[in-house]
C-alpha cells in the first residue's frame, strides 16, 4: 500500500477529525427520537456521515493518484494571521489607529516586494484614514485611544 | 397585467434617489473589485455587509446585487487588457479578448463585452420578472418535507457542479452544515458546540466565515506567487466595434443570453458555469470556429452575455425559494436574515418593494455599467497599476474593521484569522470552499425542516417520498449524483473544467 494522493489523504483525515470531534461533543446533547429530535440528533447523524466520507477519501488516496501538496506560503500565512490577531488584541488596549498600523506592519513583510518605508507610510496612512472615516465620520464605537493610553 | 403593476412597483422603488445612488455605488464598487485581481465579490460583499445594516433592506440588497454583476464586468476588463481574469467567470473571456487586445482591438472587445452584458442583463431582468412569481406560487404550497428535499437538491447540485472531487465537495457540504449548527438550538434552547463562550451562543456570524475562507485565505494564496502584472494593451485607440463586429456578435449574444439565463436558475449554477458553457457552445455552432482562441469577437460576446445573464437569474431561486445557488447568493440570504427577513416565497408577497425593486435595479445597474464603463476604462487601467503589496494590507484592514463592527466582538476578528488558516488549508488540499459556505448557511434551516417534517409524519422517514414534489426533487438529486459518477459523464465534466 502506498499513498498516491497526499491531498486526499490529508483531506480525508481532516473530515475524520472534524467528524469525530463533533460526534464527541454532541454526546452532551439529548438525542431524542426520529419523531422528536433532540439537539443531538442532527449533529450526530451528520458527524457519522462526515466520518464515512473521510474514510472513503482516505481509502481513495491509496487508489487514485494525485498531485502532492506544494508551494505552501508558510511565511505569508503566519504573518497575515499574526497581523489579524494583533489587530484583535490591540483594538481595545491601544486603540484603532495603533491596531490598524500594527496589522499593516505585521502583514506587509508577507510580500517579497514590500519595502520598510512603503509599509510605514501605508501603516500611518491607513491608521489615520480608519480613525477619521470610521470613528469621526461614521461614528462607529471603536476606541481611538485604548485603555493603555488612557482613552 | 400583473407583471406590469409589479414592475411599476419595482420602478418606483428602484428609481428613488437613494436607491439609484446605492445601485450606482454597488456597480462602481463591483467593477472596482472585479478589476482588482485577488479580491472577489464574495469577500467584498462580506466586507460591506456590516455597512448595509443601517440601510433599509431593499437598498442593502440593491447595492449588494450591484456589486455582484458589476464584478462580472470588471473581471472581463482585466481579462481583456492583461490576460488576467479578475473573476473566475471571466476566464473564458481572456481566451479571445486578450488576443483581440494584442491585435490592437481592445476597445472593440471591451465595447462588445459591455453591449453583450447589457443585452443579457435586460433580457434576464424580464426572465426573473416572469419566472419568479409562478415559482414562488408553487413554493407557497411547500411544507417542511418539500423544503428539506429542496435543500438536499440544492446542495447536491452545488456539489455536482463544483470543480474537482465530488467526494471532497460532499465532505465540505457536511462540514459546513455541522459548523452552521454552532450556537443555540432554536427548538430546545441548548447551546451547542459553544464551549461556554458567551459570544458563540448566537453562532459564528457567516460574514466571519466568508471573510476568512474567501478573503484572508485568498490573500495568502495570492502571495504564494507574486507575478508582475503587465499592461500589454495600453493603447486603446478605437473604442467602438465595427459594423462587421456587431453583425457577427448578434447571434452569439442571444445564444449566450439564453444559455446563461437557463444555467443561472439551476441550483449550483450562476455566472461561472454559464460563461464556460456559452463559450463551448459557440465553438461548436459558429461558422468561424477555427478563429476561436485567436481573437474571435464571438468568443467575447457569448460568454460575457452568458455570465451576466447567469448572475442575474441566479437570484430566482434565492428570492423565491430562499435557496442559495452559489456563495454570493448565500451571502444575500445571510443579509436578508440579518435584516429580519426570512428568505422564501413569502418575500414576494410581504416585501413587494424589496422583491421588485431589486429586480428592476438590476436593469438600471446594467445601464449604469454600459454608460459608465467605456468612458472609465482609462481609470480602471490605472487602478490595475496599484501594486498588490500595497493593496492586500488595506484589504486586511477593511476586513478586520468590518468584522469587528458586526457586533463589536474581538472574538470575531480572531475567528476570522482562524477561518483564514482553515481556508488556506482547504485550498491546498483542493477542497472547494463554496459548498462549505452553502452548507453553513443552510445547516440550521435544514435541521429545522427535518425536525418539523419528521414530527408531522410521526417519525416516519418515508414522508419525503410520499409527497410527490419532495420525492421528485430527491429523485432529481439522486439522478444528478448518479450521472456525475458515471465514468462517461465525469470525463466530460473534467474536460469542461479543464478547458
Amino acid at each position: 500500500m502506498r499513498v498516491r494522493n497526499a491531498k486526499d489523504l490529508l483531506a480525508g483525515c481532516l473530515f475524520l477529525a472534524f467528524g469525530a470531534a463533533f460526534l464527541v461533543l454532541a454526546q452532551d446533547y439529548e438525542l431524542g427520537s426520529a419523531r422528536r429530535m433532540g439537539p443531538g440528533y442532527f449533529p450526530v447523524v451528520l458527524s457519522i456521515v462526515l466520518m464515512g466520507i473521510g474514510l472513503a477519501t482516505v481509502v481513495r488516496s491509496f487508489v487514485v493518484p494525485g498531485l502532492p501538496v506544494r508551494d505552501i506560503a508558510g511565511r505569508a500565512l503566519v504573518l497575515v494571521t499574526a497581523g489579524i490577531l494583533l489587530f484583535g488584541l490591540l483594538i481595545e488596549r491601544a486603540g484603532l489607529g495603533i491596531a490598524v498600523a500594527a496589522l499593516v506592519l505585521a502583514a506587509a513583510p508577507a510580500s517579497r516586494k514590500a519595502r520598510p518605508l512603503s509599509a510605514l507610510l501605508l501603516a500611518a496612512g491607513l491608521g489615520g484614514f480608519c480613525v477619521l472615516v470610521f470613528v469621526k465620520g461614521l461614528g462607529l464605537p471603536f476606541p481611538v485611544l485604548g485603555s493603555w493610553l488612557g482613552g | 397585467m400583473d407583471i406590469l403593476a409589479n414592475l411599476a412597483t419595482g420602478l418606483a422603488t428602484a428609481f428613488s434617489p437613494e436607491n439609484l445612488l446605492y445601485c450606482f455605488l454597488g456597480v462602481l464598487l463591483g467593477t472596482l473589485v472585479g478589476v482588482l485581481p485577488g479580491l472577489g465579490p464574495v469577500a467584498t460583499i462580506a466586507m460591506l455587509l456590516p455597512a448595509t445594516f443601517a440601510l433599509p433592506a431593499e437598498s442593502a440588497l440593491i447595492m449588494l446585487a450591484g456589486i455582484y454583476y458589476g464584478a462580472q464586468y470588471g473581471g472581463s476588463t482585466t481579462a481583456v487588457l492583461i490576460n488576467l481574469p479578475g473573476e473566475s467567470s471571466s476566464i473564458v473571456t481572456a481566451l479571445d479578448g486578450y488576443r483581440m487586445a494584442q491585435q490592437g482591438r481592445a476597445g472593440a472587445a471591451l465595447a462588445i463585452a459591455a453591449i453583450a452584458s447589457f443585452v443579457a442583463g435586460t433580457a434576464a431582468t424580464f426572465v426573473v420578472a416572469f419566472l419568479a412569481p409562478p415559482l414562488a406560487g408553487i413554493a407557497l404550497e411547500f411544507q417542511a418535507a418539500e423544503y428539506f428535499s429542496l435543500m438536499v437538491l440544492g446542495l447536491v447540485a452545488s456539489i455536482v457542479l463544483a470543480q474537482g472531487s465530488l467526494l471532497k465537495a460532499l465532505g465540505m457540504v457536511v462540514l459546513g452544515l455541522l459548523l452552521g449548527l454552532v450556537g443555540t438550538d432554536v427548538t430546545s434552547g441548548t447551546a451547542r458546540f459553544a464551549f461556554d463562550i458567551r459570544e458563540l451562543n448566537d453562532g459564528i456570524n457567516f460574514v466571519v466565515v466568508a471573510m476568512g475562507v474567501f478573503g484572508v485565505a485568498e490573500i495568502v494564496r495570492n502571495l504564494e506567487s507574486e507575478r508582475a502584472r503587465e499592461l500589454v494593451a495600453t493603447r486603446i485607440s478605437r473604442l467602438m466595434p465595427t459594423r462587421e463586429d456587431m453583425r457577427r456578435s448578434v447571434a452569439p449574444i442571444l445564444r449566450g443570453t439564453g444559455l446563461g439565463s437557463l444555467l443561472g436558475i439551476l441550483p449550483g449554477g450562476g455566472a461561472l458555469l454559464a460563461s464556460f458553457a456559452a463559450y463551448a457552445l459557440e465553438k461548436k455552432v459558429s461558422p468561424r470556429a477555427a478563429e476561436f482562441g485567436r481573437g474571435a469577437i464571438e468568443g467575447v460576446a457569448a460568454p460575457e452575455a452568458a455570465n451576466n445573464a447567469g448572475a442575474q437569474t441566479s437570484f430566482i431561486p434565492m428570492l423565491t425559494l430562499g435557496i442559495p445557488s452559489n456563495p454570493v447568493m448565500a451571502l444575500m440570504i445571510g443579509a436578508l436574515i440579518l435584516q429580519g427577513i426570512r428568505p422564501g416565497p413569502n418575500v414576494m408577497v410581504e416585501q413587494p418593494r424589496l422583491f421588485w425593486g431589486v429586480i428592476v435595479s438590476m436593469w438600471i445597474g446594467n445601464l449604469f455599467l454600459l454608460v459608465m464603463n467605456l468612458p472609465l476604462i482609462g481609470l480602471w487601467v490605472r487602478v490595475l497599476a496599484v501594486p498588490y503589496h500595497l493593496l492586500y494590507p488595506a484589504i486586511l484592514v477593511f476586513a478586520s474593521v468590518g468584522v469587528l463592527s458586526l457586533s463589536n466582538a474581538t472574538l470575531d476578528v480572531h475567528l476570522m484569522a482562524l477561518f483564514g488558516v482553515f481556508g488556506y488549508v482547504l485550498v491546498k488540499l483542493d477542497c472547494e470552499p463554496a459548498p462549505l459556505l452553502l452548507g453553513y448557511i443552510l445547516g440550521p434551516l435544514m435541521e429545522e425542516y427535518l425536525r418539523r417534517a419528521m414530527t408531522l409524519s410521526r417519525g416516519d422517514p418515508t414522508i419525503f417520498l410520499q409527497r410527490p414534489i419532495s420525492a421528485a426533487m430527491l429523485a432529481v438529486a439522486l439522478l444528478a449524483v448518479v450521472a456525475a459518477v458515471l465514468p462517461a459523464v465525469s470525463r466530460t465534466r473534467a474536460k469542461a473544467f479543464a478547458e
